[in-house]
């Protein structure tokens, strides 16, 4: 595959350096070099399980089938299998991300009617490098190019909302059926809500200053990248994001591994379990004001899981946590009226309820 | 030489500012870093993803951290 010619990050790069970058990429090297990484990878990945229970009942002797020999072998099976996945899944998403811009995603969605424009929005939020701080900016630079304010919104809920680390972990502590559900679900709310405030025609509700910039200007700047820079980029994003959330993992599993070793059976499913009608909102509202990275929530929410809390209020507590923040509302307060946000944590609650009470019927 | 760099006051953000006054620190140029916060300023600079590194007046980087090399290629 070429490289995009018009993709990549900001900055203008002189020129000659660039072509010599081109012409000294070393293809066998790499290709090798990444082929035998992901054979090691897998070979090392596949062997956890049984390694774990080496080192638990073998090595360290602790009794098999006791609390605490339950215990020690899920964390030390757990650990290494999360930063794995989590490594591998960060650089790929690294080299993915090299490829999509803000810049280019807003001129893309720039052309785009609703309907169409919130789908593309919402997946386009999964891909494009974006962090809630970058919120606001990105909503100017949308409105500044005209994109529809409901296709924007369609983009501001699916970028936080469905989160790489957060689906990798669910994949790997809870296998592939409640990533996906967690994915397809992100995904339609995202798309929905957003397509609900496009329709309310709340334009109005925009900050007064912001609704004028309309006509001015905005730069692109665009970067020829190699795949060199690409794979750059991925091991950037894994000493960054890997190098920052591992804490956050090791922790969310030890408190897991308590909870599966100590914690009785069915616990959960008395205070959040099926029957609980109100456990949904609940889960929700409490949600709003926590904000803690998808790192630390996941483990959490398969001890949970596991103790007999019910899947969709366990889903709706993590998907308000992560989508809808105080602090990223106090943020957006600077473009939009108060009425906007309100419309905007209604509707997007709204869907995360709707999920929980889907996902506790049909599970 | 007046150096600006955009950002509400997040991780990258603040690394690009230590990127360039190390830049300018090696360099061995004196130059004033500004710290641009105000999202209207942003709008008028024709920023719209952060973090930004606008050199006199000039908009050198957008939506990304740079490397140390680069910012010292701007700063000459």
């Amino acid at each position: 595959m070429e490289p995009l010619p018009s993709s990549g990050c900001g900055c203008t790069k002189p020129a000659a350096s660039q072509a010599v970058i081109e012409k000294n990429v070393p293809w066998g090297k790499v290709g090798i070099l990444t082929l035998l990484s992901f054979g090691l990878w897998l070979a090392i990945y596949n062997h956890l399980e049984p390694f774990s229970s080496y080192l638990t009942y073998s090595l360290f002797a602790v009794k098999k089938g006791s609390q605490l020999g339950d215990a020690v072998q899920f964390f030390l099976y757990d650990t290494p299998k999360v930063m794995m996945l989590l490594t591998l899944i960060v650089f790929v998403i690294g080299v993915l991300r090299s490829f999509f811009t803000q810049e280019r995603t807003r001129q893309y969605l720039a052309g785009k009617r609703e309907s169409a424009g919130n789908v593309m929005a919402a997946m386009l939020g999964i891909v494009t490098p974006f962090c809630s701080c970058s919120a606001v900016p990105l909503f100017l630079g949308f409105v500044q190019a005209g994109v529809p304010l409901g296709v924007t919104f369609s983009f501001l809920i699916a970028a936080p909302m469905v989160n790489e680390i957060a689906l990798v972990l669910l994949y790997g502590l809870l296998g592939w059926k409640v990533a996906a559900l967690y994915l397809v679900t992100g995904l339609l709310i995202a798309m929905v809500a957003g397509w609900v405030i496009g329709r309310l025609k709340l334009e109005t509700w925009i900050e007064d200053w912001v609704q004028e910039l309309r006509a001015g200007q905005s730069l692109v700047f665009e970067r020829k990248l190699t795949w060199l820079d690409r794979i750059d980029q991925g091991k950037e994003a894994v000493r960054d994001i890997v190098g920052k959330v591992w804490v956050y993992v090791v922790a969310g599993i030890a408190v897991g591994a308590f909870i599966h070793g100590y914690v009785p059976e069915d616990f959960m499913a008395q205070v959040i379990g099926k029957d609980a009608w109100w456990s949904v909102p609940a889960a929700v509202v409490v949600g709003i004001p926590m904000y803690s990275n998808a790192a630390g929530i996941v483990p959490v929410v398969e001890a949970l899981l596991g103790k007999g809390a019910a899947l969709g209020t366990v889903l709706a507590f993590m998907m308000s946590v992560i989508a809808l923040s105080l602090p990223e509302m106090i943020i957006l307060r600077k473009v939009l009226k108060p009425k906007l946000i309100a419309v905007f944590i209604f509707v997007v609650g709204s869907g995360i309820m709707f999920t929980g009470y889907l996902f506790n019927i049909i599970v | 030489m007046e150096i600006k760099v955009c950002g509400p006051g997040c991780a990258s953000c603040e690394k690009t500012q230590k990127i360039v006054e190390a830049a300018l620190a090696a360099k061995g140029i004196a130059a004033t870093v500004v710290k641009v916060n105000d999202f209207q300023e942003f709008a008028q600079l024709g920023v719209f993803s952060t973090p930004a590194v606008v050199i006199d007046g000039q908009v050198k980087c957008i939506g990304r951290v740079p490397k140390q090399s680069e910012v010292e290629n701007w700063i000459g």
